[in-house]
């Protein structure tokens, strides 16, 4: 095994002992994570490593986006009329629920008493291709090919066509990396839909649980109670769909094991997701956390682009852009008060 | 001589950061062992004036940059395992392999607990045990790796 032989000199004698420089380099290892960590600092140097490490991602993705598209290309006729059939009837039944949202949301501003009904919630969608799902194995995160440029920015809303999936966590020049809602380290303010009850929705590390460890013991949750956002915590609007209960158990020894919710988002399977951007005056925009900054992004940015990526939407995917298209028009929206009861075109069956 | 180890050090670690990156099926990602970590270990005991702390912590860091919640977290566990290599380098280097294997599984353990204790201190807590199975994985894989790459070497010598 000794294919080196012994060099003369002995390793531990060039720059110090080995001893001395192993301490030399933690001591900077600890420097720069304090800096990461404590003080918010490095945010300029991810958002570098995003910039070269993205291109790097996407080479080691191309395999595999390879494969998707070959599978796209390849598709028989049969798969994709079934597919379009699909969509047709889900654009209908979308179509048909949402006839009655003007009306709503006008009845819904006048029982909170405003004059008439506001702007959606939702300035802009722009929907994202998903890079790279695995960013660390056990931690939920995926890489997204939109960033800066897009005029995305940090602790964005990034949900899809079921419901929440998660936020940007850092943000480079062409890529955004996405902490999904089920990653141990995220917590997401829920509400119950049923009953207006507010609580906290934590990550599992399962892509297909999410856990609610904060309910008092005698909370009133079922199993098939459908969570929505709460508007607290200054990232996500109130009321878009999160997820269904499919345990209870209160005996169980484990916080994180008492009650579990089914997250709507595919997780696991979606390729594409969507960014939100959200009005701030409208009251079912999220509470300010610490500054405007957290929830607006760059302002030197964003109007810039909020004209142009409305075509894409239109152009890649038919049916969110029915959807923005939809939710631009005044009025027609589901404006929501903080608490109480959901309008009736988003009841979850 | 100490060029061409140079060369052959350069090239494995990039490969064992592409085979760290490669994205995998969900169940193949959580046994993957640390390929770029037994990479600077292997050169850490075979080559430890060319290698050694500097290129662990810079490979660390570069694990950083592509994952890891926080920056200098992996630079810190890799530079621990290029260190315990270094200073161990004349005890580890003449075992078998078999031996060498649960040498290397001690110091696999100790990188995922500091990996496992900076998680717990900077508020990312990932109490999964899977995230243990990569320090087996990785002793069990490490004949294998410390095969190839001394052929790595010779075929250039």
């Amino acid at each position: 095994m000794a294919a080196f032989g012994t060099r003369s000199g002995s390793p531990r004698n060039r720059g110090g002992s080995a001893g001395f420089r192993f301490s030399l380099y933690a001591l900077v290892s600890v420097v720069i994570m304090v800096l990461d960590q404590r003080l918010d600092w490095l945010e300029r140097v991810h958002f570098a490593l995003q910039a070269v490490t993205y291109p790097v991602e996407v080479v080691l993705n191309s395999p595999v986006t390879g494969w998707h598209l070959l599978e796209k290309e390849f598709a028989s006729r049969h798969v994709l009329e079934a597919e379009n059939r699909r969509l047709r009837a889900r654009l209908h039944a979308l179509e048909m629920r949402s006839l009655r949202v003007d009306a709503l949301a006008a009845q819904n501003a006048a029982l909170i008493g405003l004059k008439h009904a506001l702007p959606p919630v939702a300035k802009r969608w722009l929907p994202a291709d998903i890079v790279n799902i695995e960013l660390g194995g056990l931690r939920q995160r995926i890489l997204v090919d939109r960033g800066e440029r897009n005029g995305v920015f940090r602790n964005q809303a990034v949900l899809d066509d079921y419901g929440v999936v998660g936020q940007t966590i850092h943000v480079g020049p062409w890529s955004a990396e996405v902490q999904l809602i089920t990653d141990p380290d995220h917590d997401l303010p829920v509400q119950n839909e049923r009953t207006g009850f507010r609580t906290i929705a934590v990550g599992t590390g399962d892509p297909d649980a999410l856990a609610l460890p904060y309910l008092p013991a005698n909370a009133d949750i079922r199993v098939g109670d459908v969570l929505v956002t709460s508007g607290l915590g200054g990232v996500f609007p109130s009321g878009y769909p999160v997820g269904r209960v499919t345990e209870v158990d209160p005996s169980a020894p484990q916080p994180l094991a008492r009650v579990l919710v089914a997250p709507f988002a595919h997780l696991t399977t979606d390729r594409e997701v969507m960014l939100l951007w959200f009005r701030q005056g409208n009251p079912a925009s999220p509470l300010k956390l610490r500054g405007g900054q957290l929830t607006s992004g760059n302002p030197a940015v964003q109007p810039l682009s909020v004209p142009k990526p409305k075509p894409p939407p239109a152009a890649c995917t038919p049916a969110p852009a029915a959807q923005s298209s939809g939710a631009s028009q005044p009025g027609s929206t589901p404006v929501q008060p903080k608490s109480g009861r959901p309008p009736a075109h988003k009841g979850q069956p | 001589m100490r060029a061409s180890a140079r060369g052959a050090i350069f090239k494995t670690v990039l490969l064992a950061l592409i085979l760290t990156l490669l994205p995998l099926p969900a169940w193949l990602a959580i046994v993957r062992p640390e390929f770029l970590v037994l990479t600077v270990l292997y050169w850490s005991i075979q080559a430890p004036w060319s290698g050694g702390i500097g290129l662990g912590w810079f490979a660390g860091l570069l694990l950083d940059a592509f994952q890891g919640p926080v920056l200098g977290e992996h630079a810190l566990a890799v530079a621990l395992v290029a260190y315990l290599g270094v200073h161990e380098h004349q005890r580890i280097r003449n075992k078998p392999l078999l031996q060498q294997s649960l040498m290397v599984f001690a110091v696999l353990v100790l990188y995922e607990f500091v990996l496992f204790a900076v998680d717990g201190w900077s508020g990312h807590p990932l109490i999964s045990p899977l995230r243990w199975v990569p320090a087996a994985t990785g002793a069990l894989i490490w004949p294998a790796v410390a095969t190839v790459l001394s052929r790595s070497y010779r075929q250039r010598a």
